[in-house]
């Protein structure tokens, strides 16, 4: 019989290959593990957003039944246990380097948030640790707290920091100011715009979690945590906070229930268990509840900003120019300072030829948990400023906001193309997927739409967003200039095993991504093994021998750029032995899809009989080639990759509740090449699902007080099922033109492009009310306060 | 300490627990039955969910006691002994209905029970609304909607198969 | 949560013994009561699950009311035929708590026990005029309700079971909190014996009649009627998810869709 193998490579919608464990129930994540004689940790946590610590008292809670010790922020000084540490490092205007106050495991004299971590209670059941962290007896003076920016920058606002006088991390800018200034002078019209980006809590399904065990006779500690790149998590805890060797500790990521970006960092439970668990040499595990996530998860976005656009009389833009408050809350989280900096004023140019751009950027400190990079960071609040300002443009200059863009698009032929803030672009085609989506959402029949639903009593509005951003981070000599403190490449092995089989062993991480099976299909598109013979090894420090983790829309263009690399080797190496095998020239050796062949004759090798010489090397090139077939790639990428696209929102309102329904989405995205098309759809679905999360229903709220108000699901509303609608996405491919594959990334185009399409919809159902400016969410209650307070502006 | 027998996937176990353990702390703790997860403290999430005697139960809003004598099934025990996955299981994977997986346990015992619940079949509106006590972080729920219209034709005998046309 | 012990009595008399201890609280469902005690805001010295006796249980017609066991589930009050045929409103509102799982084991009783202001059913006593049966009396739903988690039932007082007129018509509609969708606003009106009732739940610390519309509705059963009602916004709930104006608006909304929907 003749069996046709289904095609598996790159261009295939192949089901994923990890949905077996995971609808069985076989998944492993880090709270799945159990150890022999392990222990539970309890945080004890602020309740106040700010206060001195006179004392803490653990004499009770060390007597409570079950508890094996209580440790504070002193026990760890005495053990030279160092603070969290910041992965970049922004400067000043004037050239300084920005406000980098510690950050300590547990709080020593003062804590500055509201589940702020001040000691662990460690005890044989999770109740029983609760029980005595309960017991653990802290002496507050409670301080006055600066928890919203304004706030904190206002003169005598309490000082979070000692070392960052006026709450102010860094003042930070780019672009050149005089010229953009004059561009100013010179323009037609300028339109001008604040905006608020609303503060999210990112809320993976997973809490996070940390297993920390210590062998005494070896003195290996070993650390299972809920982490999107356990590498850098050895690096930083090992050499910053416990100053362990790295070949003494080993972190595994395995199965992680979503990230979203909040599991990038290094946080403080991943250093508490894994050095209790040194001091008690016994396995410590603790798992946040989802309470505690609220309160020491990172959250994202939080920008404060004015904008000012100048145009000329034909509706050409001459100039931007953004002021913007970003809150860091208490601490520096790993990546925070990067996000509202190099991950967003270099944004600004959008898939505008705004020829100058002035950006500066003030980071504050706050009495609120720390802010870092949340699925898109940087990026989405650059896109919600952009297109927000190009509706308002498009209704104050006249100009149809569709050809208002148009008009402004950078030119298909103009790639590569040279942004005024520092980015260069290397492809796309932002007026394909305008047109697409312009025709896949039947943006011509909107107005029969409208009229249909005002029949009903329902305000229906559509509303457009054209965006870009940069991701596949990051080349590192250019990355390292920024500030960064850390490489950005990407590590990749390729195992061809003496049967053909293949171990794929990357720095990347999967939690939820679908890697192993996206990987595999490069694996049998270029070696011709089939995806049931290919597995991938990842998020385990000792067996993966580095990497720099998933995050940034990375892990297929560089991660997925080091195998090709790898692979290439392996190809150059086999075309060795082959050549030696069919005693032919290597330079007359071709590979395709798994068979090595002597050019123009029909004398072949299989990638197993390559293999196999490989591994058993009687007949062999031994002088020359050292046996095995196993290459490894670091793979760093010579520029940013550049996803973007156009999404079409169209919204419905109540106007007797103000709620707003999503009933059409349309997404068209140029991700660059699609490797299977079915995954790639999933990740944008997912994107836009978040993006309408904050457009709508998602924000964080504190009181004055620095109480979080939106601490738990009951008062964070987390899209639901019946929150969305179906949505539409479709791609539109140009190749990145610097890497292997072609690729851009997907993980972050959803998130990024969806949220002011669905604002510029609302806008746009509300258009008889003179709405002008409004702040996500959307939620009924505030659309009913415009709807109530508004005049309808047209006659009806 | 009370005592608690139950059924849990076909075998029957007894097990001494403290009155506050909650039945996901008896499945994953004492039973290492850990495809049951634990997503939230507010009864919001779902990822808890497991069948008590065939219904839709939050696992983590459960005392163990109260599941005293009853038949419980986990996402454990949905596929046959050879290895065959449920209807439900099989759509999820055919329609890309899950991605990290975490919420995908509960997911499918919600589904289950929403679609054993619906022999007249399923509009996607009542899908969307019969999710209301599951969230989903990862997939916007889209593919979630298609897996269980899906599935649900095969659970009712209108499709023989879950498979979809090659694409 | 904290420990404590655990009875299940078989009889209400048992429990009620049970529940003499003032720090001992009872459970069914548990959908309620877990939470709490998850968050360690409750500490009982012990738990008395109720789920275990019989006479508490069951959906029945007793001349022209349903009377329906306090442990009877939301979602055999949504699917019974009974209801369904006699009080439509009912079973729809039932069918609406909440979520499947909450409806596949919260109960009648437990939620009007616990009274919260966020609550359905407080809605559909209040509003069909209900009479509570408890271990040791009837009490009217008028007196039931006395404040936010607060009822007329004493420690050791069991609700049994809820006695339901069945009424000419009636009507339930809300606007739910959009993060835990509890209700921001409900309404249920009921025509009962020529009287009109107008029940309010979510908006306000504690379910309330509504007493302008009833009298508007008295007058003239329709939406238009209670559109010219305004409902105060004073001693309204306000929250981040919406003002005490806001609910004050919803309750106008949600009274002429309850309206529309009892026809």
């Amino acid at each position: 019989m003749n069996v046709v193998a289904p095609f598996e490579g790159i261009g295939a919608s192949v089901r994923r290959k990890e949905d077996f464990r995971f609808l069985q129930g076989r998944g492993a994540y880090t709270d799945d593990f159990n150890r022999q004689g392990q222990l539970y940790a309890w945080i004890v946590r602020s309740p106040h957003a700010h206060a001195r610590i006179k004392g803490v008292d653990t004499s009770a809670a060390s007597r409570m039944p079950g508890v094996v010790a209580v440790f504070t922020g002193a026990d760890m000084a005495k053990d030279n246990v160092g603070g969290l540490p910041c992965g970049w490092q922004i400067h000043n205007k004037d050239g300084s380097p920005m406000a980098e106050p510690p950050h300590p495991v547990l709080a020593l004299d003062k804590v500055r948030h509201v589940g702020d971590p001040v000691a662990v209670a460690i005890a044989a059941t999770r109740q029983q640790a609760r029980d005595a962290a309960e017991a653990v007896g802290v002496d507050y003076e409670v301080l006055p707290a600066a928890v919203s920016m304004d706030a904190a920058l206002k003169a005598g606002a309490p000082q979070v920091h000692d070392g960052a006088p006026g709450n102010l991390c860094y003042d930070w800018h780019i672009g050149d100011k005089a010229v953009v200034d004059a561009a100013f002078a010179s323009a037609a019209k300028v339109v001008k715009l604040d905006l608020v980006n609303n503060r999210l809590i990112p809320n993976a399904m997973e809490p996070r979690a940390a297993l920390g065990e210590f062998d005494p006779t070896t003195g290996d500690y070993t650390l299972h945590t809920t982490s999107q790149n356990p590498h850098v998590i050895r690096l930083l805890m090992g050499a910053n906070v416990l100053h362990i060797p790295e070949s003494k500790l080993r972190v595994v990521a395995p199965d992680v229930g979503g990230g979203f970006g909040s599991k990038i960092y290094h946080y403080a439970e991943e250093a508490i268990v894994t050095w209790s668990a040194g001091k008690l040499a016994r396995p410590v595990k603790w798992t946040a509840d989802r309470t505690e996530s609220f309160m020491s998860d990172a959250h994202g976005r939080d920008h404060v900003s004015h904008t000012e656009l100048a145009l000329d009389a034909d509706g050409k833009f001459l100039g931007l120019r953004v002021s913007t408050l970003a809150n860091m809350g208490a601490y520096l989280s790993t990546f925070a300072p990067c996000v509202p900096t190099y991950l967003y004023a270099t944004l600004l140019a959008g898939v505008y030829t705004t020829p100058v751009i002035y950006c500066e950027v003030k980071a504050v400190f706050t009495n609120t948990v720390p802010v870092d990079a949340y699925r898109g960071a940087g990026r989405p609040e650059a896109t919600f400023l952009l297109e927000r300002l190009m509706d308002v443009a498009a209704q104050e200059t006249g100009i149809d906001r569709v050809e208002l863009r148009r008009r402004n698009f950078i030119p298909t032929d103009a790639f590569p193309y040279q942004t005024p803030v520092a980015l260069q672009y290397d492809s796309g085609n932002y007026h394909a997927t305008l047109d697409q989506a312009l025709k896949a959402s039947d943006w011509a029949g909107f107005e029969a739409r409208r009229a249909e639903a005002a029949k009903r009593g329902k305000l229906r509005g559509i509303g457009i967003s054209t965006y870009l951003e940069a991701c596949g981070i990051a080349p590192s000599a250019v990355v390292g200039s920024l500030g960064a403190r850390a490489g950005l490449y990407e590590v990749g092995t390729i195992r061809v095993h003496p049967t053909g089989s293949v171990t794929v062993l990357t720095g990347a991480h999967s939690h939820g991504q679908g890697h192993e099976t996206t990987f595999c299909q490069l694996v049998a598109d270029k070696l011709g093994v089939p995806v049931a013979q290919v597995d991938i090894v990842h998020g385990d420090t000792a067996k993966v021998p580095f990497g720099m983790g998933t995050y940034g829309s990375r892990s297929l263009a560089v991660g997925g750029s080091a195998m090709m690399k790898a692979m290439d080797k392996i190809i150059a190496k086999g075309k060795r032995i082959a050549a030696h095998l069919m005693e032919a020239d290597v330079d007359d050796i071709e590979f395709e899809r798994g068979i090595f062949r002597v050019a123009g004759t029909d004398k072949t090798k299989a990638l197993v009989d390559i293999s196999v010489a490989a591994y058993v090397p009687h007949n062999y090139p031994i002088e020359e080639l050292e046996p095995g077939l196993e290459e490894t790639a670091f793979y760093d990428p010579k520029n940013f990759t550049y996803p973007g696209g156009c999404h079409i929102a169209e919204v419905e309102i109540c106007p007797e509740t103000g709620k707003v329904s999503m009933v059409n989405f349309t997404a068209v995205d140029d991700v660059g090449r699609v490797i299977n098309p079915m995954i790639v759809e999933g990740q944008v679905q997912g994107g836009i699902a978040q993006g309408i999360g904050q457009a709508l229903l998602e924000t964080c709220v504190y009181d004055a007080d620095g109480q979080l108000l939106s601490g738990s699901m009951m008062d964070y509303t987390m899209p639901r099922a019946d929150d969305l609608a179906p949505v539409s996405v479709a791609t539109h491919t140009t190749l990145c033109t610097h890497n292997p594959l072609g690729v851009k990334g997907c993980g972050e185009v959803g998130a990024i492009g969806s949220p002011p399409a669905v604002i510029n919809a609302v806008v746009d159902a509300l258009r008889d009310y003179g709405v002008r400016t409004l702040d996500m969410p959307a939620t009924p209650s505030k659309i009913w306060g415009i709807i109530n307070g508004g005049r309808r502006m047209a006659a009806e | 300490m009370p005592q608690v027998t139950l059924t849990v996937n076909g075998q029957t176990h007894t097990a001494e627990v403290e009155g506050r353990t909650l039945l996901v702390e008896l499945l994953r703790e004492t039973l290492r039955l850990t495809g049951t997860h634990v997503g939230c403290d507010t009864s919001q999430c779902g990822a808890c969910v497991v069948h008590i005697n065939g219904e839709s139960v939050k696992s983590c809003t459960t005392l163990a006691v109260m599941a005293n004598g009853a038949n419980v099934t986990t996402i454990e025990g949905l596929a046959k002994a050879d290895g065959t996955l449920h209807a439900m299981q099989e759509a999820f994977r055919e329609y890309h209905a899950l991605q990290c997986g975490f919420c995908t346990p509960g997911m499918v015992m919600s589904a289950i029970d929403l679609v054993q619940k619906h022999p007249e079949g399923l509009t996607e509106q009542q899908i969307r609304e019969g999710l209301e006590g599951n969230l989903c972080r990862c997939t916007g729920y889209h593919n979630i909607v298609k897996a269980i219209a899906a599935a649900a034709e095969v659970m009712h005998g209108k499709r023989s198969e879950i498979a979809r046309a090659a694409e | 949560m904290y420990d404590f012990a655990y009875h299940k009595p078989a009889t209400v008399a048992d429990a009620v013994k049970l529940l003499a201890d003032p720090d001992a609280k009872a459970i069914s469902g548990g959908h309620t009561l877990i939470p709490a005690l998850k968050h360690r805001l409750n500490k009982p010295s012990a738990v008395v699950d109720l789920s275990g006796i019989a006479e508490m249980k069951g959906i029945k017609r007793v001349g022209n009311a349903i009377v329906i066991g306090a442990l009877t589930r939301h979602a055999e009050v949504a699917t019974s035929a009974e209801v369904k045929a006699a009080i439509p409103a009912l079973a729809y509102l039932a069918s609406h708590i909440g979520d499947v799982q909450v409806r596949n084991r919260g109960t009648l009783g437990g939620s009007v026990s616990n009274n919260d202001p966020a609550a359905d059913y407080p809605a559909a006593v209040l509003g069909l005029g209900a009479t509570i049966h408890t271990s040791k009396r009837k009490i009217a739903a008028d007196d039931f309700f006395q404040g936010m988690f607060t009822t007329a039932l004493e420690q050791d007082e069991i609700l049994t079971a809820i006695e339901f007129p069945i009424p000419e018509k009636a009507g339930y509609a809300k606007m739910k909190n959009p993060a835990s969708r509890y209700v921001m606003a409900g309404v249920f009106v009921a025509k009962t014996g020529g009287a009109v009732r107008v029940a309010v739940n979510g908006a306000g610390p504690c379910v309330f009649r509504q007493a302008d519309m009833e009298k508007a509705l008295a007058a003239n059963w329709s939406a238009d009627a209670v559109a010219g009602v305004k409902q105060s916004a004073d001693g309204l709930n306000g929250d981040i998810h919406g003002s005490a104006e806001y609910r004050a608006h919803l309750v106008g909304v949600m009274a002429k869709r309850a309206i529309a929907a009892a026809g």
